[in-house]
């Protein structure tokens, strides 16, 4: 079996007192083995909460309202909670953003280390230090013996993201769900992160599905990636194509506004309006009204998920599908640009 | 003799920051004697530069590295413990408060965080108003309402809202609204310290573009603190990145990213992920940036530098204007090693 995660229509709610909001909606994707995902968004796109309800970390009133989730053949909904123990942990693992705060400052790294592979297993404490060490030096730390017997507060900031991938290594896993690994640091130390990130996927054959709102950041480390926008994916496919032709109107936005495309100093693009809260998103196609090409369609059926004619991508727009009539592109657009070129619009 | 001093002048800038604590936190026993011993974060050390008017100054550098403290020090929110700060060949740095007012309404800043920065309590209204009638005492309540809805529509943000509080805002019009007060005053120079580094792209977009818009159509001169090294490819003039407090390299935008000369520049440079191109090389620092406790003898970058030698360890490389019109402090640089 070549498949590692089957995520398929999964819905994520939350219980509020007078409502129930949906931040995950209908979302599906698939991971093979040593596959390298993105899930990008910006902040409340719900990527977080995807990333979480994988391991079963949605806690109440958030609930997995629908949907199925196969982890190696598995399915993961349903599961008692010490089986998903087992798996969460052993089989699969996660990073989180602020280093500091995974890490217990009062405990050294070396009990931490051990301490999570005696949760996993019954390994004595020498052979449980013996892999500790080894996960160390895969990570890059010098003198990993030494190191072992320091604190948390004795690592910079990229030592302890490095500390943090070797706990999350400890077990082997197949998959490592990574949320903003790199966030949190400077520029030169996440090229490193990166880079370990990607060496580590290719030598243990382990999937990563890297959540982060930084396109650059998933175009270097990615295979594949998944665009999400209040809850739902709005495009996906291989990360090249995505980033390189996009074609859902809001990924086009968001390269389009990453400074740096455009000769210096000229106005950059940008998406009128914001990210409507959860409470409120639009009818339709949740995109609509901060999109230039909306028309009538737009504001009354959500438009699924279809692959893009001659592109390996799929996008969830009524250009894409065709249930836009050409007239209508744009009429009720609130925020106008100019027409774009019939040729840019379907390249 | 006749010195350009620009708009905005700083020469030498020095700030420590002593963080020894009271008299008893600085004793220590050393060899069986009671000794007292200070401790200084050495923040900025030796920067000079000059803004002229009209232009974008970025300063770009990892966390830590003093950009934020050179910001403040220059607005006057630091005294700077050596060095000179010079607004239209004037100093500045020495005046007292009051002497420092009819500057400090041609100063103004813009800062990160926009849920900090705005006062939660007072109204958008209450916000804008209260530079202007600080500095314009004379100004009729009316001639104020009229100049806050001005700027606020300037800015992007319906003045019907004015009387709204900070909370009932996204973040990317909170940053809007700082912006708004800052302009208030029609200052001449911005400090704008990481203003969109708390802000999701498609909005840090709009922000970027209203400064820009309003660079242009107010003549206002900026600088820019950032450590996001596209943000600063896009809007400078000239860049100035920072190490360790010490100005490394500083240099028009396009040849600093087409030929950066410091070692630490290109490092810096090559770590930027690339979009939709395949992973390619970066640039490997060896070591971790010291802290500014403790500063390394010399150029501060040696511990980490492919190209270090004997006179790095010992001497700190001036900063030395090369041919191309960038200025860069570094040895290996002015020896042609490099």
């Amino acid at each position: 079996m070549d498949r590692l995660l089957d995520v398929k229509n999964l819905t994520v709610k939350f219980a509020l007192r007078r409502a129930s909001l949906t931040a995950v909606n209908n979302v599906s994707f698939s991971l093979k083995k040593s596959e390298r995902m993105g899930l990008v968004g910006e902040s409340g796109a719900g990527k977080s909460v995807t990333g979480f309800s994988l391991i079963n970390l949605i806690s109440k009133p958030g609930y997995i309202d629908s949907g199925s989730i196969f982890f190696e053949g598995r399915k993961l909904i349903g599961l008692s909670d010490e089986e998903m123990r087992h798996i969460r942990g052993n089989h699969i693992t996660m990073i989180f953003q602020d280093p500091m705060m995974t890490l217990n400052p009062v405990l050294t790294i070396g009990t931490q280390m051990v301490e999570t592979l005696k949760a996993h297993g019954n390994d004595s404490t020498s052979k449980a230090e013996a892999t500790a060490i080894d996960k160390l030096r895969q990570v890059q730390i010098p003198s990993p013996e030494k190191r072992l017997k320091q604190y948390p507060h004795e690592f910079s900031g990229g030592m302890r993201q490095r500390i943090v991938i070797a706990i999350a290594l400890l077990t082997d896993p197949a998959l490592i769900i990574a949320d903003e690994p790199t966030t949190a640091l400077d520029v030169t130390i996440q090229a490193e992160i990166m880079d370990l990130l990607i060496t580590l996927c290719d030598s243990s054959r382990m999937g990563l599905l890297l959540i982060t709102h930084d396109l650059g950041v998933v175009s270097e480390v990615t295979e594949k990636m998944a665009v999400m926008y209040a809850g739902k994916i709005v495009e996906s496919g291989p990360t090249r194509s995505v980033i390189n032709q996009p074609s859902h109107p809001y990924t086009r936005g968001l390269v389009k506004a990453i400074p740096g495309n455009i000769p210096p100093g000229d106005p950059l693009y940008q998406i009128p309006g914001m990210m409507p809260t959860l409470t409120d998103i639009p009818a339709g196609c949740s995109f609509h009204p901060r999109c230039a090409y909306a028309g009538k369609v737009c504001t009354t059926e959500t438009p699924e998920l279809i692959s893009v004619t001659n592109k390996q991508s799929e996008a969830a727009c009524h250009m894409i599908s065709g249930r836009l009539p050409e007239s209508d592109i744009g009429s009720l657009a609130l925020h106008r640009e100019p027409k774009p070129h019939s040729g840019e619009l379907m390249a | 003799m006749n010195i350009d001093r620009g708009l905005l002048s700083v020469e030498n800038l020095v700030k420590h920051f002593d963080i020894s604590g009271g008299m008893l936190d600085q004793l220590s026993f050393e060899k069986g004697r009671l000794i007292r011993k200070r401790t200084t974060v050495k923040a900025v050390n030796q920067v000079s530069f000059t803004i002229h008017s009209g232009e974008t100054l970025s300063v770009v550098g990892e966390s830590g590295c003093g950009k934020s403290t050179l910001a403040r020090t220059i607005m006057g929110l630091y005294p700077p413990n050596s060095g000179h700060v010079y607004y239209q060949a004037e100093r500045i740095d020495h005046l007292s408060a009051h002497q420092m007012l009819p500057f400090r309404a041609r100063m103004q800043m813009i800062f990160q965080d926009p849920y900090a920065s705005l006062n939660p309590r007072k109204t958008v209204r209450q916000t804008l108003e209260e530079p202007l009638v600080f500095h314009h005492r004379g100004m009729s309540a009316s001639m104020v309402k009229e100049k806050v809805a001005i700027v606020m529509d300037q800015v992007g943000v319906d003045p019907q809202w004015a009387d709204r509080y900070p909370h009932e805002f996204s973040g990317g019009q909170r940053q809007r609204i700082s912006i708004a007060r800052a302009l208030m005053v029609d200052p001449e120079f911005i400090v704008a310290d990481e203003p969109v580094s708390a802000l999701d792209v498609s909005i840090q977009a709009q922000i970027l573009n209203l400064l820009m818009d309003a660079q242009e159509k107010r003549g206002l001169t900026y600088l820019f603190i950032t450590h996001d090294l596209s943000v600063v490819a896009h809007i400078s003039t000239r860049v100035a990145v920072m190490y360790l407090g010490t100005l490394c390299e500083l240099a028009p935008t396009a040849e600093l990213y087409a030929a950066p000369h410091h070692p630490y520049t290109q490092a810096l440079l090559s770590a930027i992920p690339k979009l939709g191109r395949k992973k390619q090389k970066h640039i490997r620092l060896s070591g971790e940036v010291p802290t500014p406790i403790h500063l390394p003898s010399g150029c501060v970058f040696h511990g980490r530098c492919r190209y270090t030698d004997d006179r790095c360890r010992q001497e700190v490389p001036k900063l030395i204007r090369l041919s191309s019109g960038a200025d860069v402090a570094c040895h290996a640089v002015e020896e042609g090693r490099i």
